[in-house]
């Protein structure tokens, strides 16, 4: 790679020098000046570092294989320039001769900057050269000033930008870690104005990156969760919508993996467009079945799901999810995740083909899923498969409530307490019933109003009949 | 255990076989050789079995002297009233190879060990760190999101359980330590316990630090003692945060992030191993660049691929001059000094510091001065016999030193190989080791290996002999497995002569660098010349091919000069 030096043309552009007055030169060798009919234009053309691979952002010089003063033709190679990838020789596009190099060998030049300047004759050299004092004077100016003088300071690339004070006292203001340094450059962020979060008051990169507003990049590591002791050195890299600056005097408890994870699938639930669906279902006739399974092992978690899975089995699309923004992925299992709180946390065990399933099976499923949970042994298939998620609060008292869709399914249920509610029948007759809210969010892409309201028929129809749920 | 008893007892047949057809009468149980095929760093493939494979000759030879160290160890004396034929300080991988090796030349052989067996290499060096290098190189892979998708697949996330990465490495040390106790138990060598201590000529003292109270006479003596790290003065150990290589190893800990004081082939596995456990890492180099030692195309390229894609940043031409563990909730704090003007120039604050400036020898003790020798920063002097050499600059009669405590080339496999230079002289025939033609490698991913010269060096020696040199190159890119395997990175390029064919050094950065470099070495060492190696057929398609391309690459005008095939002389 380093070894074959890929000749490379260069982005040059042709600048008409400002002091065109001076370019015209009394007895100038007609041949080598271009003369327009009306303008005379001294050619200069700048050379610049060109971006040798998709991910360069700056390039250091190696060395100029053409001097100040040659003359170089078409298509000669110029200069060696170090990427991140390889050493390349670059070529030039135009004849001329080189006039002056602005970024001398051993420095770097961020990609697009001005290296050299070419002058299409001789006469234009000590025009050129004022090109380059003035490129010279006006280089704070510049857009990215940094890098070069950075590399200039010290041949060998290193660290410590602006912000290095010089002995080191108490409070450690400024020291940043090798990757938030590797950032900050790459970004452009000015390490002396970042607050560091990580520890003894250290930069961090997730510091860089919030600072450069960037979203860091969601890490997977956060669904091993559950396994035990995952020791995940970065903790601290949690995904983040954006950093407030640090209240003075509160105590920051960096998330557990578990809850990184959370954090991570809520943040992400915001790419996803849902809309919700709201339906009362009368429970008097499930609290009776309640009441005689309940001794056999059952408990209302399961005829939940089990009324949810069948009510699914109906109507596929909303057991569907959207995974690519451009189509329907119909699961071929129903899978019904349902959430538990536990320590600390948020986790949801996954009743598998809940719809195929007996309650009776299903119960005891559900007591080996819990006791794995509390153990913190499940594995990632027991929390990860779910194609819909159960999530009920009625146990509190809750009346109604919202969930948030978690990422890679198409619809949450959202359950209430059921109370006894008077109702009034179609024929004008009052009556006390128990009554519960159910509150359905669901992704628009794949699942439609409709849809949504028609499933939420079938599942109020299965709680109001429940026999079928003990079939 | 049904299993183990079997394959013992074959190889007990094995062995029996083998001394009957010597026409030896003894046949005993301790001469049973392993059966299995064991390698490890710098352990020739013959010291531990495999030989019952291969013809006759040495199997015959193997098969006397095996049964003469039995007998010897049976109560009869050695010859010429001495104890031993051999006693060896040491049982690191250095003692150990010669004392197979001194086994299979017929002679009465002692070990002594103050440690463990196995040394630096097996307990806190090339061994578990291979371990640690095992698991980093897989967690790159999984991590690598990229390199995962080109290959078309997709892994949802990687962790790591440190305490069973830790386990890993410990392990493997323990199964390398009983794998070399027993071959050299079943061969016949005592092994003695204690710390040796030489008290006269050809007289060694041995037993617990303070009560040497047994002594042995041995014919000659081999010093092994090895090394231990070095830590520069200022620099303050407590294990936990300030360490050296020793405590790294059992990766009590991951820090977020970790400075490393030098950037040599102990750092740069390290940086490898700790960055893909999560740490972010600051290298201090005292000389002007990093991996000072490595040919400067390798690496300048290693840098590229190695460290500056990673969470690694570098301090260079800069001393550690002081260094605190981490205490009182401050931090470590590294004080960095410029290397030439002894200037402050900056203080680190860290969350652990890993010392791998290098290794002192381990040379206290011996009794250097009953026998008027002088160690010279610690290192044991010796000729290029590894004969010790006396305070006057006279060969010491009889005492040999190998390994790192000579400090020639401090690598296992080195030593190794000088032990065996030793035990082929005491036995009568001379030998000098060819230094230039032991290979080096370093293990990070991807690997880097080298032997003989670097490019300086060559062109150095070339301006001073007056010889031309010339340099071919290659790039894994162009080979077809690195490409299948998705690890295109990577550089071979070789010096050699051009007015004969002779191989300097070559040097690999790349996929299993470390394994491809045995061409090279064995060519350099049995003196093979280019215009002869570059007919030899390598297998498509492998990694081996990348050797291929450098051979037929070369240009040689030696014209229809062939083979010499006379080896070359260190």
């Amino acid at each position: 790679m380093a070894t074959a030096p890929a000749p490379l043309s260069l982005s040059a552009s042709t600048l008409p020098a400002r002091l065109r007055a001076a370019a015209v030169p009394a007895g100038a060798r007609g041949g080598q000046t271009r003369r327009g009919r009306m303008v005379v234009r001294a050619k200069i053309r700048e050379i610049f570092m060109p971006a040798l691979s998709s991910t360069m952002t700056e390039g250091k010089i190696v060395s100029w294989s053409a001097a100040e003063g040659d003359r170089v033709n078409k298509g000669d190679a110029v200069v060696v320039v170090e990427s991140d990838k390889a050493d390349m020789d670059v070529e030039t596009f135009h004849d001329g001769i080189v006039a002056a190099v602005l970024v001398p060998a051993g420095e770097s030049a961020p990609v697009g900057a001005p290296i050299a300047l070419l002058a299409e004759s001789e006469e234009e050299v000590p025009l050129a050269l004022a090109k380059a004092q003035e490129l010279a004077n006006g280089q704070p100016q510049q857009a990215p000033p940094a890098p070069a003088e950075d590399a200039a300071a010290t041949p060998s690339p290193p660290p410590s930008p602006a912000a290095a004070p010089a002995p080191v006292a108490a409070g450690t203001k400024g020291i940043a870690s090798p990757q938030a340094k590797k950032l900050a450059k790459q970004h452009r962020v000015d390490l002396a104005k970042v607050t560091g979060t990580g520890p003894y008051g250290r930069i961090t990169p997730e510091d860089v990156e919030a600072a450069a507003g960037i979203q860091p990049k969601p890490k997977p590591a956060a669904v091993a969760a559950a396994s035990a002791p995952v020791a995940a050195p970065s903790a601290a890299a949690v995904p983040q919508a954006a950093v407030l600056p640090p209240v003075p005097g509160a105590t920051v408890v960096p998330f557990t993996t578990m809850q990184a994870a959370v954090s991570k699938n809520m943040v992400e639930s915001l790419a996803v467009p849902t809309f919700r669906v709201g339906y009362p279902i009368v429970t008097d006739k499930l609290d009776e079945l309640y009441e005689k399974v309940k001794p056999k092992g059952v408990t209302m978690t399961v005829l939940l799901a089990k009324a949810a899975a069948m009510a699914l089995a109906q109507h596929p699309v909303v057991n569907a999810s959207c995974r690519d923004g451009k189509s329907f992925t119909y699961n071929s299992n129903i899978n019904i995740a349902v959430a538990v709180a536990i320590d600390g946390g948020l986790i949801t065990p996954v009743l598998q083909d809940a719809d195929k399933l007996d309650i009776y099976l299903l119960s005891q499923n559900w007591k080996d899923l819990v006791k794995k949970a509390r153990a913190k042994q499940l594995q990632p298939n027991d929390y990860s498969s779910g194609t819909f998620t159960l999530s009920n609060l009625g146990m509190f008292g809750v009346d109604r409530f919202d969930a948030i869709l978690p990422p890679g399914q198409g619809a949450i249920m959202a359950v209430g307490a059921s109370k006894p509610t008077v109702v009034a029948d179609k024929d004008g007759f009052f009556s006390v019933k128990s009554k519960m809210l159910v509150n359905v969010t669901a992704d628009h892409r794949t699942v439609y109003g409709a849809d949504l309201a028609a499933f939420l028929q079938t599942f109020a129809k299965i709680i109001e009949d429940p026999e079928s749920l003990t079939l | 255990m049904y299993s183990t008893a079997m394959s013992l007892s074959a190889a007990s047949a094995s062995a029996s076989a083998a001394a009957v057809a010597s026409g030896a009468t003894a046949s005993r149980p301790n001469a049973i050789r392993p059966a299995a095929g064991l390698r490890f760093c710098g352990l020739r493939r013959e010291a531990l079995g495999l030989r019952s494979v291969r013809s006759s000759p040495q199997v015959v030879a193997a098969g006397r002297s095996v049964a003469a160290a039995a007998t010897a160890g049976n109560g009869a004396a050695g010859s010429g009233g001495f104890d031993y034929d051999l006693v060896i300080i040491g049982a690191g991988v250095g003692g150990h190879g010669a004392a197979l090796h001194a086994v299979e030349k017929g002679l009465k052989t002692a070990i002594i060990e103050g440690d463990v067996v196995g040394g630096t290499c097996v307990n806190r060096g090339c061994v578990p760190s291979k371990a640690l290098l095992a698991v980093s190189g897989r967690m790159r892979e999984l991590q690598d999101e990229h390199h995962m998708k080109s290959l078309g697949l997709q892994v949802s996330s990687a962790g790591y359980d440190r305490q069973a990465v830790a386990d890993h490495a410990n392990n493997l040390a323990s199964k390398i330590r009983s794998n070399l106790t027993n071959s050299m138990k079943a061969l016949g060598v005592d092994i003695l316990t204690g710390v040796g201590t030489i008290v006269g000529k050809q007289k060694v003292r041995y037993g617990k630090v303070g009560f040497p109270d047994n002594e042995i006479t041995a014919r000659n003596i081999i010093i092994a003692t090895g090394s231990v790290p070095f830590v520069p003065k200022g620099i303050e150990i407590d294990g936990k945060t300030v360490f050296t290589s020793d405590h790294a190893l059992k990766l009590e800990s991951v820090p977020d992030w970790i400075a490393i004081v030098g950037s040599g082939y102990i750092g740069l596995e390290f940086s490898d191993v700790y960055t893909a456990l999560g740490s972010e890492v600051t290298f201090v180099e005292a000389l002007d660049q990093l991996m000072p030692g490595f040919d400067p195309e390798i690496g300048k390229l290693a840098q590229r691929i190695l460290i500056n894609p990673r969470k690694i940043d570098y301090h260079t031409g800069v001393f550690a001059s002081k260094i605190t563990p981490a205490k009182d909730g401050k931090p470590v704090l590294i004080e960095l000094i410029d290397a030439k003007t002894k200037e402050h120039k900056e203080t680190l604050e860290v969350d652990a510091a890993l010392i791998a400036t290098g290794r002192a020898p381990f040379t206290k003790g011996l009794g250097l001065e009953n026998i008027n020798v002088v160690t010279q920063r610690g290192f044991v002097p010796v000729d290029e016999r590894m004969q010790v050499m006396d305070a006057d600059g006279n060969a010491v009669p009889n005492l040999y030193c190998i390994g790192d405590a000579n400090g020639k080339l401090m690598l296992a496999h080195a030593a190794s190989a000088q032990g065996i230079s030793v035990v082929e002289q005491i036995s009568g025939r001379d030998n000098i080791l060819n230094h230039l033609s032991i290979p080096a490698a370093c293990f990070t991913h991807p690997e880097i290996s080298m032997v003989g010269l670097t490019e300086p060096q060559a062109r150095e020696q070339a301006d001073k002999e007056g010889f031309e040199i010339s340099v071919v190159k290659t790039s894994f890119k162009a080979n077809t497995k690195a490409l299948a395997e998705n690890e295109g990175d990577g550089l071979a390029k070789m010096i050699y002569r051009p007015d004969t064919g002779e191989i300097l050094g070559v040097h690999i950065l790349g996929l299993h660098a470390a394994d491809l470099i045995h061409e090279a070495s064995n060519a350099i060492a049995l003196g093979t010349r280019v215009q002869d190696i570059k007919f030899a057929v390598h297998a498509h398609p492998t990694l081996s091919e990348v050797l291929d391309e450098l051979f037929k690459a070369a240009k040689v005008n030696a014209g229809d000069l062939h083979s010499v095939n006379e080896p070359v002389a260190a």
